[in-house]
């Protein structure tokens, strides 16, 4: 397998004001599972609706209503489960966790604390240069999303939504095997990113929909090497957990917070408390939420309205056979088939529907040049528009096009650019659009000739020049290819020159 | 000629059919009833409006021999279930005001059976009593006397308004729930069959829980038969309960031939408790004495964890109920305190609840708190569930050594006195001493009355039958009820 050749990066270690530090890192990451559908009623998960329009009366809380599970969310975590390479339970269980909000409509959240439906597994995070992190995923556990409680649209009242109220939630626990804040991001991104390829969360940090609890705690060099070999997490220190990240760039500066302070409270001769943080981006700080003593006792206890979720293997060998490539493979492929740079392979493969893109138009063509186009021209353009791929003006059908130009020698790269500029920004078929435009290049040697020689016959001085020092034919191609408007095949000019000034 | 509101349902069925009555006289002799009932106290939000145009309904369908089982039948509702646009307050003040949007699955089979809605009975509130006493609508009184005595009487609970209102001939039979013996204990107490069936036979969804392993709704009636012909209406698969069995439902009605013969019915040695009243002893020693002359085989059984299975049940019930009861905050529906000046979230709660539930609620909701807390979940709440499993095992091994169902007294007493022991939680709770182990296993029960005390009040005997053979069940008691000969009515005072 390719990652294998991956070595783990070395730990971030923060010089303290007495010594040096490393971070130890664990999530719980929440990913908004992709249906349309919530997880127990059929109330639609569309984002941006109505307050309170998407809301069933078991959403709502009303009495007698019982939760029934949508087994689409269940294929979907199960495909999850199997995007990670982590064991897939085919008994599991749902539990409620009981606190009282009013967001919270039935006064419990139903989740899987006792009997997740996935397991372990892993996920490999590549930090550039040869360096990949192992990270274990502990666990995945389907759950409910709570409401929306809004405390600033009236001075004395509270508000609530209960749109998101019910909606399928998977958390994606991990080990503490993340050693920086830039691993931390990494890994997130990186979990996107499969998310996205298996189709199973949008990922779309922004509205909430992938989401992270980061538990952050410090320890000395040689602490975790001894935690590893023992898995005894006596030997880490005091963990804070910093709640509901939606930001990688917070999360990185959150983590360097949150670790800085540790340290100090170490080093002052303190003692981390274990409790619950806030980041406050306007700050930069973390601040405490809830301390291990104010927290809630959750009374889990199995949930009676559901009996155990059972499924069969052969439910689950199909979910399987219908997985689609996933990241890690997707890039050794582009790297083999189409002969790309390990950098380029990246950052086609970054996201799903780039890597399709990419791939519609590298399909019988030179793979490397359609990799230059897509990255550089395509990406380029789109990036400063601010556009996504899905917003591209321009199809695989007409890149592919244009790079079918350049190959058959019918435009060069220059008027390619051109070319691609047009169909940006008008559309159309790039082959018609050269035709009608009269920008195929001149391969016709004879009509060069014509023009070379016109050329040398106009500026006797510059042909002795150049005979005494032929850096300077290269004069003579510009003005053929001016001569031209640039429809000269630059290959053949050259060739043409050197032979009529004989060097 | 009986009166219309006093007939079983099988005979107004028949009576109807044959054309010797309408529904909307059936109805108006129910409605009659219930308006001269107000000492009972045991409907509390009657829908004569419902009423009349579900009999009218009903009419129209016996006129076009368009009629399902039910058309024409005037039914009361236990006010735990919820019942669209109709009050539906599970006996609460915290559900004051509350009228669902919905119907729940078990009531909507019923009108689609042609029942006629005559409104909603009282019961403890959310189901947690026995005696009918924690009602917020006040207690119902036990339509039976003591003779000349006229001290007020309990029905029983949870469903006491139900018992009260079938045995005061109010309706022609009314449903129940029950989750450690909310049917059979109330029924017993009024000389009606109640009948608890197996866990998952009925849908739960739109009944207020109480505890969601526990409860299950059944029919209260005058007869074994109606119970069969309720039973039937009443069943059935519901998608959306994901407890309820997908099974296909019986005509229970056809299964009653009264034949036993070859029958073993099993008496367990562990129901014989410590100062049970001889009365008690003698009618359980009369009901195996009908059995085996109608050709069963006695057999005596042992049950061992019989003894765990009320503090067991004690534990599971409220731990599931406090969970259940957490929506009831004041946020959506019900009850809301006024919340006085820089009152938060947190006090809107506590007054909330405080004002809206009753003493008995609350001593569940925090005796269910306290065995789910950390620290004493297994010690409480896991060893009840083992417990649990354990007499549920315990049942298994006489249901496979053969035995077809096992007879026991209904409950240790007659009808006791309204506030004798609202005092004393634990006596209240041995009440359910010989019905939980049923709902914590999750079998079928059934109470048939069989005798009268030496005061003249109803006895009742249980039996108890095989997971999902209610059928089989309602044949054995049909067979007791028909040896027993039961045929007494309360002498109406009220």
């Amino acid at each position: 397998m390719l990652d294998l050749a991956y070595d783990p990066p070395a730990p971030k270690v923060i010089q303290g004001a007495l010594h040096d530090w490393e971070l130890v890192i664990g999530m719980e990451v929440h990913a908004q599972v992709a249906s349309k559908a919530k997880l127990f009623s059929g109330a639609s998960t569309q984002f941006g609706a109505e307050p309170n329009s998407n809301v069933a009366f078991v959403d709502a809380g009303m009495p007698g209503m019982l939760p029934v599970i949508n087994e689409g969310c269940v294929a979907l975590a199960v495909k999850t489960g199997l995007g990670l390479k982590a064991q897939i339970n085919l008994v599991s269980a749902f539990d409620r966790k009981n606190y009282f909000y009013p967001d919270l409509p039935q006064g419990y959240q139903i989740s899987q604390l006792y009997h997740p439906i996935v397991g372990e597994g892993e996920v490999l995070v590549e930090m550039g240069g040869g360096l990949a992190r192992r990270v274990r995923i502990e666990r995945i556990h389907l759950e409910q999303d709570a409401g929306k409680s809004i405390h600033d649209m009236d001075p004395h009242m509270s508000f609530v939504d209960l749109n998101r109220t019910g909606v399928a939630l998977m958390e994606i626990v991990s080990r503490p095997d993340l050693r920086g804040p830039d691993e931390a991001a990494a890994y997130v991104s990186k979990l996107r990113q499969i998310l996205r390829y298996l189709g199973t969360c949008d990922g779309n940090m922004q509205n909430g929909n992938l989401r992270a609890d980061v538990n952050v705690s410090v320890c000395r060099p040689g602490d975790y090497e001894r935690y590893w070999e023992t898995q005894d997490f006596a030997h880490l220190g005091t963990r804070c957990e910093i709640k509901n990240m939606n930001s990688l760039r917070f999360i990185q500066a959150a983590i360097d917070y949150e670790a800085r302070r540790q340290i100090g409270i170490l080093e002052d001769g303190g003692s981390v408390v274990q409790e619950t943080r806030l980041y406050d981006p306007d700050r930069g700080e973390t601040r405490s939420m809830r301390s291990k003593e104010e927290a809630h006792d959750y009374r889990y206890f199995p949930c009676p309205d559901l009996l155990p979720l059972e499924i069969e293997q052969a439910w689950v060998d199909d979910i399987a056979a219908a997985m689609p490539e996933l990241p890690d493979a997707k890039k050794a492929r582009f790297i083999a088939e189409f002969g790309l740079s390990d950098y380029d392979a990246g950052v086609l493969t970054a996201d799903v529907e780039n890597a399709a893109y990419f791939e519609a138009v590298a399909q019988g063509r030179d793979g490397k040049m359609a990799a230059n186009w897509v990255i550089n021209e395509l990406f380029g353009r789109l990036k400063r528009e601010d556009h996504t791929i899905a917003e591209s003006p321009v199809s695989p059908a007409q890149l592919g096009g244009i790079v079918d130009l350049i190959q058959a020698g019918d435009i060069s790269g220059k008027i390619a650019k051109d070319l691609f500029e047009i169909v940006y920004a008008e559309g159309g078929d790039p082959a018609e659009i050269v035709e009608a435009r009269g920008m195929r290049q001149v391969t016709d040697t004879g009509a060069i000739e014509a023009a070379v020689d016109a050329v040398i016959a106009a500026n006797p001085a510059q042909v002795e020049k150049a005979r005494a020092n032929p850096k300077l034919a290269g004069w003579f191609v510009g003005q053929v290819m001016k001569a031209t408007g640039g429809k000269a095949n630059p290959k053949a000019v050259n060739e043409i020159v050197t032979a009529k000034l004989g060097l | 000629m009986t009166a219309l509101n006093a007939l079983t349902v099988a005979a107004a069925r028949d009576g109807l059919r044959a054309g010797e009555f309408t529904a909307a006289e059936l109805t108006e002799a129910c409605l009659t009833a219930i308006d001269a009932a107000g000492a009972l106290n045991a409907v509390v939000h009657p829908t004569p409006d419902i009423a009349r145009d579900h009999a009218a309904a009903a009419d129209a369908r016996l006129k076009d021999a368009d009629a399902p089982a039910l058309t024409g039948i005037p039914l009361g509702i236990k006010d735990l279930f919820c019942t669209r646009h109709v009050a539906s307050q599970a006996g609460s003040r915290i559900l004051e005001g509350f009228r669902p949007e919905y119907e729940s699955t078990v009531t909507r089979q019923l009108w689609e059976s042609g029942a006629v809605m005559l409104g909603k009975l009282n019961m403890d509130e959310f189901a947690m009593g026995s005696s009918n006493e924690t009602s917020t609508y006040g207690p119902v009184t036990n339509p039976w006397r003591r003779g000349n005595d006229d001290t007020a009487l309990t029905p029983g609970g949870s469903s006491g308004g139900s018992a009260a209102a079938v045995a005061a001939d109010l309706c022609l039979a009314a449903t129940g729930t029950d989750t450690g013996g909310s049917i059979r204990q109330p029924a017993a107490f009024v000389g009606i069959t109640g009948l608890k069936p197996t866990y998952g036979r009925c849908s739960r969804w739109g009944i207020v829980a109480f505890a969601s392993s526990l409860d299950q709704a059944g029919p209260m009636t005058k007869d074994v038969r109606d119970a069969a012909i309720l039973l039937t209406a009443m069943a059935g698969h519901d998608p959306l309960d994901s407890t309820s069995a997908d099974l296909a439902v019986p005509d229970f009605e056809a299964m009653l031939t009264g034949d036993i013969r070859g029958k073993v019915i099993g008496i367990p040695r562990e129901y014989r408790m410590e100062g049970m009243p001889q009365e008690i002893e003698d009618l359980w020693t009369r009901g195996r004495e009908m059995l085996a002359d109608a050709g069963a085989e006695m057999r005596d059984i042992t049950l061992p964890h019989t003894k765990y299975a009320l503090p067991a049940y004690y534990v599971i019930a409220p731990a599931e109920a406090s969970s259940n009861l957490a929506r009831y905050d004041g946020v959506r529906y019900g009850h809301r305190a006024r919340l006085g000046q820089g009152d938060g979230v947190t006090e809107m709660y506590e007054k909330t609840r405080a004002e809206g539930f009753g003493a008995e609620v609350k001593r569940r909701v925090m005796i269910g708190t306290y065995v789910l807390s950390a620290g004493f979940y297994d010690a409480y709440y896991n060893r009840a569930r083992k417990v649990r499993t354990l007499i549920k095992r315990d049942f298994e091994r006489v249901f496979d050594d053969g035995i077809n169902a096992i007879l026991t007294p209904a409950t240790p007493s007659a009808a006791f006195e309204l506030g004798r022991i609202s005092d004393d939680p634990v006596e209240m709770y041995l009440n359910d001493v010989f019905t939980v182990t049923v709902n914590l296993a999750g079998l079928p029960g059934i109470a048939v009355p069989a005798g009268l005390d030496r005061q003249g009040l109803p006895l009742g005997l249980q039996l108890i039958g095989r997971p999902w053979e209610e059928g089989d069940l309602l044949n054995t008691a049909y067979a007791l009820e028909r040896a027993a000969g039961y045929v007494e009515k309360p002498a109406k005072w009220w």
